[in-house]
């Protein structure tokens, strides 16, 4: 492995290329006729344009990401997040075509990309799945049927895709053919597939995951977890390790499980088992993430260990670098995204250009930003400008850290979740570590 | 009286769900915008019929453009 193209633009492309330029790769960019002048072509050694500004005349387009690869002689394809990171055609093609993926097996990718397969292939490994309908369901009969095993409220859920579309919450039975009915519909146009299926619906759970990592050669760690409960339309706005108040054997729970399932489906390279746990301490199954998080810095500033260079590591077929004793959680990191979109209408995209762009830098405050002062921020794309990333001895530290750091931010030109997240940030729950999924939906941070 | 129906927000015609003729209700989608991956819906803001669209899928359209005039 010699020449990393990434096949992704944004904060994650300078994140992978700064990975590879630490272990002396060379690197390409790909980018639309909207990215010409974007920080992540100028961070490459080379930049190579795929075509016009819609994702699937450019960042969506296979073939012409195959043949930028050609053109620039790169052997290797990391695919970040978003995109066709999780398109098991788009890993097989790269592996056809005598490139490198630098992610898991398009086997791994495809299993736990079919939502209800990775619930069955879960549970099989002993792994908790929400009670629900072991596959999809065929018909608003069925519906019934299996909603009297699982009880009320449930939710049905599209079964080919994840983000929460096409999601709808039953609280009757009365209410549940209509409801199959619209999610049915809503499934097909949004993933050409309208299989739905069905699972109990948690009151004011919490989302946490781990990270787990796996090399080719049958080793399977986890880098402990983080807590993403913080947000809106299914959207994860903040994120933090240490989990806060969760106790050790359900966190002894969580990780066992992550490492089990991660081993059952023969993972490689680095992938997040995401969970849902209630109030009472249960938990369960939510997917799996078959790529790099945009949160995972957090895991990085808590245990030190750089993520992405595993990554490229591991795709080069090398061991594992680290020993399960030796990953071990110091003090706390939160991270904040923050997003062109104005939390007072709603989250609403506000597309335009950032006039003046001022983040702070400190000790233990990391910036991964794709953008600059005069960034033009498309229709196009996913509204990500930047994260910003404190860590401190312990939560409150961080926290404070992560608080300073969000009053000398100025984004001008387009508005953002800053003010919101500030606001979030001084919530007296949030203080003391008291999260659910709910919040942001339920008003708590109006 | 004609009124025309304005994008609320910057984005690309994703899908027209109305055509020219068609009686909508207040606060139905008349046109759905997308943009930053999200799909918006440009609402009716009364009960009408469709007068005339004015825009066509895939084109930009700008905060303030009007997409659709409702008699």
């Amino acid at each position: 492995m010699n020449t990393v193209l990434v096949a992704n633009r944004g904060e994650i492309a300078r994140r992978v290329f700064r990975a590879c330029r630490r272990l002396g790769l060379r690197t390409v960019a790909v980018y639309s006729e909207a990215d010409k002048d974007a920080l992540h072509v100028r961070d490459a050694d080379r930049a190579v344009l795929l075509g016009p500004a819609p994702a699937r005349e450019s960042y969506l387009d296979v073939e012409r990401l195959l043949d930028a690869a050609r053109r620039s002689g790169a052997d290797a394809v990391h695919p970040g997040y978003g995109f066709l990171s999780e398109s098991w055609r788009f890993a097989e093609a790269c592996a056809r075509a005598g490139l490198t993926f630098i992610g898991p097996p398009a086997e791994a990718v495809r299993a736990m990309g079919d939502k209800t397969e990775a619930r069955r292939l879960m549970a099989a490994a002993g792994v908790p799945t929400v009670p629900g309908s072991p596959g999809p369901i065929a018909d608003a009969a069925e519906a019934v049927a299996v909603a009297a095993k699982v009880g009320f409220p449930l939710v049905l859920k599209a079964a080919g895709g994840g983000g929460g579309i096409g999601m709808a919450r039953v609280d009757r039975a009365a209410d549940l053919a209509t409801a199959f009915a619209t999610a049915t519909r809503r499934a097909q146009s949004a993933f050409a597939n309208p299989a739905v299926y069905v699972e109990r619906y948690l009151e004011r759970p919490r989302h946490v995951e781990v990270q787990v990592f796996a090399d080719a050669h049958g080793s399977v760690v986890h880098l402990h977890e983080r807590e993403c409960s913080i947000q809106r339309r299914h959207q994860k706005l903040i994120e933090e390790s240490p989990a806060p108040n969760l106790a050790a054997a359900i966190k002894d729970g969580l990780t066992e499980a992550a490492v089990a399932g991660a081993r059952a489906i023969g993972y490689v390279n680095a992938g997040t088992m995401e969970f849902l746990v209630d109030a009472a301490g249960g938990f369960y199954f939510l997917e799996m993430n078959t790529r790099i998080q945009v949160e995972h810095p957090v895991t990085e500033e808590v245990t030190g260990l750089d993520l992405v260079v595993e990554q490229l590591r591991v795709a080069a077929g090398e061991r594992l670098s680290w020993r399960q004793q030796a990953i071990v959680q110091r003090g706390a990191a939160i991270e904040v995204r923050v997003y062109a979109e104005d939390p007072d209408k709603n989250f609403l995209p506000s597309p335009g250009t950032i006039a003046r762009l001022e983040v702070p830098a400190g000790d233990r405050l990391r910036v991964e930003s794709g953008v600059e002062s005069g960034s033009v921020v498309t229709v196009h794309y996913d509204p990500l400008l930047f994260k910003l990333i404190a860590g401190g001895a312990d939560r409150d530290e961080a926290l404070a850290r992560l608080r300073a750091a969000l009053e000398t931010t100025v984004v001008e030109g387009v508005r953002t979740t800053v003010p919101f997240l500030r606001k979030v940030l001084d919530h007296p729950d949030v203080r003391r570590g008291v999260l659910h999924t709910q919040m942001v939906d339920q008003g708590a941070f109006r | 009286m004609p009124e025309e129906i304005k994008a609320h927000i910057t984005g690309v015609v994703f899908q027209i769900p109305t055509k020219k003729g068609d009686k909508v209700g207040a606060g139905d989608p008349v046109i759905v915008l997308e943009s930053m991956k999200m799909e918006i819906p440009v609402e009716a803001p009364r009960a009408g019929v469709v007068r005339e669209i004015k825009v066509q899928e895939g084109q930009t359209v700008q905060e303030g453009d009007t997409v659709a005039v409702l008699d």
